[in-house]
C-alpha cells in the first residue's frame, strides 16, 4: 500500500495525539521526562540518518549541532535580561515585547543556526570523503566546545541556568511546562519523521542514494552532488539544532559538557545503525529501543551503564544484523517469499 | 565550426607524468569514432577530460558550439555528453529501474524543465530496459546481473540522459563473441538513431566493424587519424602495437 506524505502526515499526527492524550492521562512527570529524551533522540537519529543513512557521510559532530541549538536558546534567553543594559527608550519596551522568546520561536532560531553552521561544515569538509570526513566532524565539535567554554555571556565553563516556568497557559487551559516540552518535542519528532519519509521517496532521496553508492557515475548521470551534499547537511543540522533548542529548557542547567556530551555523537550513530540506515523507520526503531533501554538502566542500575548499553547493542548489531533491525527484517521476508 | 565536440590542444598532467600531450580531436555530429591505444595511452584520460570528471589543464574543449572548459560533470551531462564507464558503476542499492531513473530526474528534467509524472517516468524506464534486453529483471538489484548485462545496464542508463554524444568507454572488455554482437548491434542502434558515439575499445575486429573513423592514442598524443583501414596500416601505429 502507498500512503502519500499527507496521509502519512496525518497517521502520525494521531499517533503522537494518542501518545500525548495518554500521557497526559497518566500523568507522572517521570514519564514526560523520559519520554521527552526519547523524542529528542527520535529527532537526532533522524537527522543524523539524513547525511550517515542516505548520503553515506558518517558525522561524528551531532553533539556538536544540538549543542548549537542549545546554545543559541541561551544565548537568545539571556538577551532578555541585557536589554536595558544596551537599549532605553521606545526601542527599548519593544524589545521587552518580543522578549522573552517562546520556545517555538526558539526552535525555529535553533534550526536556523545549526542549519547555517551544517552548510557551512558541509561546505569545508564534502570535498573530503570516508574518514575523513568523520574526523573532520569531530574535530568541528571539539572546535565548537572549545569556543562555548570561553564565552562568558553563555556561561563559558560554569554553564549557564534557565529558571523554566512551573507552568504554561495554553488557549485557557493550565499545563506543566514539562508537558508543554514534552509536546513540543512530540511535534519536532512527527515533523523530522515525515520530513525524512517525504526526502526518502523525492528527487533529492533518490539523489542522496546515488551519493552513498557511486558519486562518480551520479555526476555523469547529472546528479549536482556537491549541491545535494550541502542540501543534506544543513537539513540534518537544522533537525538537529531543533532538537537541541528546547534542552536547556528541558534540563534547566546547561553547561559545555553537558550539551556536548559524548552519548550525543555516540547515540545518534548507534540508533540508525541499530534500526537500520537506508529508511525513516530505522531511526524510529533504534531510538525507542535503545532510548528506553537507557532510560530503564539509568533509573534501575545505574546513569553510567547507558553509554555501555549503546556499546554493547552496537557491537552486537554490527555483528548479528550489519542493515540494522529492518534489514534483518527485510532479509526475513524475503526468504519467506521464496522457500 | 560544425563539429558536434572539439577538443583543442587538450594537455593533462599528473604530477611530472604528461597523460595528455597537446590532443586535438573533432568529433561531427552522427559520427561513429573509434579510439583506440595500447594501454596507459590515455584514452580513459582524454574521456574523463571531455566529460569533466578531470579538467585539462591546458587547451579547451567545446562541445556543440560551445566552451564547456571548467563546468562540473554533471553540467556536462546536462548539455548532452554521456558516458558508460570502463568497469560497470551502477548504484548498489537502488534496483534498474531506479538507477535508470536518476539521469531521467536529474538530466532530462533539467533540460525539459516541468517534472514529469511517476507514470511517465515509469514507462521510459521500462522502455529503455527493453531496449538493452533487461525489461525482465527492472525491479532487482545489480549485484544480480552478470557481466554483459551490467555493461548493458550502463549503457542503458548513459543512454538515459538522451545524450548527443556518447562516449562507450571499453563497454566489451571481457565479454564473449556474441555478447560483443550484443552490444556492437545495440551501438549501431543508437546511432541510427542519432547520436553520436566515440567508442573505446581494445578489441580490434568490433572497432573496425563499427568505426567510420579511427583515432589512435599513444604515450598522451594522438598518432593518427582517418579511415580505419589507412590507420590500422600507418607505420606509426603498427609500431605502438607491436614494437619494432
Amino acid at each position: 500500500m502507498r500512503v502519500n506524505t499527507t496521509k502519512f502526515s496525518l497517521i502520525t499526527f494521531v499517533v503522537g495525539a494518542a501518545v500525548m492524550a495518554f500521557a497526559h492521562w497518566y500523568k507522572v512527570d517521570y514519564l514526560f521526562f523520559a519520554s521527552y529524551t526519547i523524542l529528542q533522540f527520535i529527532v537526532l537519529a533522524t537527522a543524523w540518518n539524513i547525511l550517515g543513512g542516505y548520503c553515506g557521510y558518517v558525522n561524528f559532530g551531532s553533539a556538536a549541532f544540538f549543542a548549537m541549538g542549545a546554545y543559541s536558546s541561551v544565548a537568545l534567553h539571556k538577551f532578555d535580561t541585557l536589554i536595558d543594559h544596551w537599549f532605553s527608550g521606545g526601542f527599548a519596551a519593544f524589545l521587552h515585547g518580543v522578549f522573552p522568546l517562546s520556545v517555538p520561536v526558539l526552535i525555529v532560531f535553533g534550526a536556523i543556526v545549526s542549519g547555517i553552521a551544517g552548510f557551512g561544515m558541509g561546505y569545508l569538509t564534502l570535498r573530503l570523503r570516508g574518514s575523513f570526513f568523520a574526523i573532520a566532524t569531530l574535530a568541528l565539535a571539539v572546535v565548537l566546545q572549545t569556543l562555548v567554554v570561553n564565552w562568558e555571556y553563555v556561561g563559558g565553563s560554569r554553564g549557564a541556568y534557565i529558571i523554566r516556568p512551573e507552568s504554561i497557559e495554553f488557549a485557557g487551559v493550565t499545563i506543566n511546562y514539562i508537558e508543554y516540552l514534552f509536546g513540543l518535542m512530540l511535534l519536532l519528532a512527527i515533523f523530522s519523521l515525515v520530513a525524512a519519509r517525504a526526502i526518502e521517496r523525492s528527487q533529492l532521496g533518490f539523489g542522496f542514494a546515488t551519493i552513498r553508492d557511486d558519486e562518480l557515475a551520479a555526476e555523469a548521470c547529472g546528479v549536482p552532488t556537491l549541491r545535494v551534499k550541502l542540501i543534506a547537511t544543513t537539513i540534518s543540522g537544522a533537525l538537529m539544532g531543533m532538537a537541541g533548542a528546547p534542552f536547556p529548557y528541558y534540563i534547566g542547567y546547561l553547561q559545555p559538557s553537558s550539551a556536548f556530551g559524548l552519548e550525543y555523537a555516540v547515540n545518534s550513530i548507534a540508533m540508525p545503525m541499530i534500526g537500520g540506515t537506508t529508511s525513516w523507520v530505522g531511526p524510529l526503531v533504534g531510538a525507542i529501543l535503545l532510548g528506553s533501554a537507557q532510560q530503564y538502566a539509568t533509573v534501575s542500575i545505574s546513569s553510567e551503564v547507558n553509554l555501555l548499553i549503546v556499546g554493547l547493542m552496537l557491537v552486537a548489531f554490527v555483528i548479528i544484523a550489519p542493515n540494522g533491525l529492518i534489514g534483518l527484517v527485510q532479509g526475513w521476508r524475503r526468504a519467506w517469499r521464496k522457500p | 565550426m560544425s563539429a558536434l565536440l572539439h577538443a583543442d590542444n587538450v594537455t593533462k598532467r599528473f604530477g611530472g607524468f604528461i597523460a595528455l600531450d597537446g590532443i586535438n580531436l573533432e568529433v561531427q555530429p552522427g559520427e561513429r569514432l573509434g579510439l583506440i591505444g595500447p594501454n596507459g595511452s590515455g584514452k580513459s584520460t582524454l574521456v574523463n577530460c571531455i566529460c569533466g570528471t578531470l579538467q585539462n589543464e591546458s587547451g579547451s574543449v567545446s562541445f556543440d558550439g560551445q566552451l564547456v572548459d571548467g563546468l562540473a560533470a554533471h553540467e556536462r551531462t546536462h548539455r548532452g555528453i554521456a558516458r558508460s564507464f570502463q568497469l560497470p558503476r551502477p548504484f548498489h542499492s537502488l534496483s534498474l529501474t531506479d538507477n535508470l531513473r536518476i539521469p531521467l530526474l536529474y538530466t532530462v528534467h533539467a533540460r525539459i524543465g516541468p517534472l514529469r509524472s511517476h507514470g511517465d517516468l515509469n514507462a521510459r524506464c521500462h522502455e529503455l530496459l527493453e531496449m538493452v534486453g533487461l525489461a525482465n529483471k527492472a525491479k532487482q538489484l545489480p549485484r544480480d546481473l552478470t557481466q554483459v548485462e551490467m555493461r548493458k545496464l550502463e549503457l542503458a542508463r548513459a543512454m538515459a540522459a538522451e545524450p548527443k554524444l556518447l562516449i562507450a568507454d571499453e563497454s566489451m572488455a571481457g565479454l564473449s563473441h556474441s555478447e560483443i554482437d550484443d552490444i556492437l548491434a545495440l551501438l549501431l542502434r543508437l546511432n541510427e538513431a542519432g547520436i553520436t558515439i566515440i567508442l573505446i575499445e581494445h578489441i580490434m575486429s568490433a572497432v573496425m566493424r563499427f568505426s567510420q573513423r579511427l583515432a589512435v592514442l599513444v604515450s598522451g598524443k594522438k598518432v593518427a587519424d582517418g579511415k580505419p583501414e589507412d590507420v590500422v596500416r600507418d607505420p606509426e601505429v603498427v609500431r605502438a602495437y607491436l614494437g619494432q
